[in-house]
């Protein structure tokens, strides 16, 4: 098992640096000088001489990925071209609105995701199998902002009931937080369940074919211990792992939810920074981002290995 | 030089005619369009597929309006009988601007999946036939790219490149580049062992020609489908684009940038943000479709 660990770990570390290098590179699609651009709309020249010489401009490129790569390992993933605040900090600022949004989206995800497959493939072939395969269809098709602007039309517009915008924190008070992140939570969590529930059905059809499942039927469990004990534990370990595998989803969904919604997170981060060409920052979230989700998938390969015995040997 | 002309030879057909099947004299692009035609939720993709073709060729005749141009005396008008779908907040038929908005969401799927299919099918062939480090080390950045979220990979790229509609394609079929390089490897992996390939080795076929006559008509079939199934993606990464200020530019018309503008009207013109997002919603549906029903045709594992 630990073997199987540390293969996994060698095998991130190439994917980490390369994933590194391509967000270093991307400074290089930038027409001129990276040091007047970065320096924002201000174009204050001691700021410019600033960042030249902290980003060893005159340097050869690879000495450059080499300096700015130890700054990254050290935490510093530069500064805000426009607030000066350093890149980390306005990060982990925004980081627990999103992972609020993205902890809730996949909790929806799971509840809606997980039950309708398990009908759909218990009753292979009935009316709530082609409902729910026509509406996960559907769900994949929708843009999930659309669905955003359809819910703030009739949930808050036609019906009051809920607040358009407006996040408030969720120490402050939790009932106005859980208001203004339930329509996002549920447009991103519904995205997400209609990938999931065609995981969870055909890894429920896969697992409803075996032979220790006909055993468990033969002997005469009730069909509800043979579904829920017997092959609902063994088809949900897949479905951990590809669950993992949506988190980039997600992450990608909550950059145009929080902008729908106009949620102060990770998301309205990274389109301000785009906004005002601040490509450190920009570079910091696509860093952060990818790297959790390499990180975060390696745990459910742990996670999957360990709930999947068979794998030990 | 014998070994070169029996090269020089054409491929031997790719059908490989089974004795007694019915169905041997036909092709298999034939079998599978005919298996693609029964199968009548694949056929209503295509159908609509085409309905947006041509609503997009055909925009300048089936438009009422002028999309671009704004009409002060009609701001934000409720759908009537003259602009069936109401008018924007300078007076622009929404309708005309739907219309006209397809050009740009079929644009940005059809070229950047042809961009992220040229490159992705290159560099897996690349990666597969020659293998060894070459392999590990295009496998490597592969994963590296698949590590960043598609969206936020093609946000970074497209606000590096400068925000436009052709820097959002450039973005998207980048982005979308790695799935088919992971394909195209795969495939041309299983096919390296096959029989054929060998004998085409044997007979001195350059490696050149192996991968261009021999591998490259083998993979065809997955890599439509999954051309077809991405499309149905970029055209959401482009309206997700162009919904955050990133795609086609103000004042041309895409589906996306409409739905931008029409979400700081929805409390008096809903109807701005109503159209756009069908549009997209069903265009998107219909490639799902076809690209399901195409997988059912091409799979030889559901045949």
């Amino acid at each position: 098992m630990f073997a199987f660990f540390i293969r996994r770990l060698v095998t991130v570390l190439p994917t980490l640096v390369f994933v590194s290098m391509l967000i270093f590179a991307l400074q290089q699609l930038l027409p001129g000088d990276p040091a007047q651009i970065l320096a924002g709309e201000d174009q204050n020249p001691e700021l410019i001489a600033q960042l030249r010489e902290k980003m060893h401009l005159d340097k050869p490129l690879p000495v450059q990925y080499g300096y700015w790569i130890g700054g990254v390992l050290q935490g510093d993933l530069g500064e805000s071209a426009r607030t000066g605040q350093p890149v980390l900090e306005l990060i982990l600022q925004k980081l627990p609105v999103t992972v609020q949004l993205a902890f809730m989206s996949m909790l929806i995800a799971l509840l809606i995701s997980i039950p309708a497959g398990i009908v759909s493939a218990v009753k292979r072939g009935s009316v709530w199998d082609h409902s729910a395969t026509v509406l996960g269809l559907a769900g994949l098709s929708m843009p999930n902002f659309w669905l955003g602007i359809l819910m703030i039309l009739f949930f808050s517009v036609e019906l009051g009931w809920l607040p358009a915008s407006g996040y408030v924190s969720p120490f402050e008070n939790l009932g106005a937080n859980l208001a203004a992140m339930i329509m996002p939570a549920v447009v991103l969590g519904t995205g997400i369940a209609a990938v999931l529930m065609r995981h969870t059905r055909s890894s429920m059809l896969q697992v409803l074919a075996t032979d220790y499942v006909r055993t468990a039927r033969a002997k005469g469990l009730r069909e509800r211990v043979v579904v829920g004990k017997h092959a609902l534990r063994n088809a949900l370990t897949p479905v951990i792992t590809l669950a993992a595998l949506e988190l980039g989803t997600l992450l990608s969904g909550a950059v145009l939810t929080e902008q729908v919604f106009t949620i102060p997170g990770f998301g309205k981060l990274i389109i301000d920074a785009v906004f005002n060409r601040d490509y450190a920052v920009v570079q910091g979230v696509v860093l952060v981002t990818a790297t959790a989700y390499i990180l975060l998938n390696l745990l459910a390969d742990m996670a999957y290995f360990v709930f999947n015995p068979r794998l030990r040997h | 030089m014998s070994s070169t002309r029996a090269c020089d030879t054409e491929p031997m057909s790719t059908s490989i005619s089974v004795p007694g099947a019915s169905v041997a004299e036909a092709g298999p692009w034939l079998r599978a369009w005919r298996k693609l035609r029964r199968n009548r939720i694949g056929m209503f993709g295509l159908l609509v597929v085409l309905g947006f073709v041509a609503m997009a060729v055909l925009a300048p005749w089936i438009a009422t309006h002028d999309p671009i141009a704004a009409n002060w005396s009609a701001i934000r008008k409720a759908p009537t009988s003259m602009s069936w779908f109401g008018t924007d907040e300078l007076g622009r038929d929404v309708f005309s601007r739907v219309v006209w908005g397809t050009r740009a969401s079929l644009l940005a799927g059809v070229v950047s999946v042809t961009i992220a299919l040229v490159l992705g099918v290159a560099i897996g062939m690349v990666a597969g036939f020659f293998g060894g480090l070459v392999d590990a080390v295009i496998s490597r950045i592969t994963d590296a790219f698949l590590a960043c979220p598609f969206l936020i990979l093609a946000i970074a790229l497209a606000a590096f490149l400068g925000p436009s509609l052709s820097n959002a394609m450039i973005a998207i079929g980048v982005s979308a580049t790695p799935v088919f390089v992971r394909l195209t490897r795969a495939q041309v992996l299983t096919i390296q062992v096959e029989d054929y390939i060998e004998a085409a080795r044997a007979v001195g076929c350059s490696p050149l020609r192996i991968a261009t006559f021999h591998i490259l008509p083998n993979i065809t079939a997955p890599v439509i489908v999954q051309s077809t199934l991405t499309i149905a993606s970029a055209i959401i990464a482009e309206a997700s684009l162009s919904f955050l200020g990133l795609g086609q530019q103000p004042p041309d018309p895409s589906w996306g940038s409409m739905l931008n503008t029409a979400k700081n009207f929805m409390d008096n013109a809903p109807w701005m943000a109503i159209w756009p997002g069908i549009a997209i919603f069903a265009l998107v549906l219909a490639f799902n479709l076809l690209g399901d029903g195409l997988r059912d045709a091409l799979d030889p594992r559901h045949r």
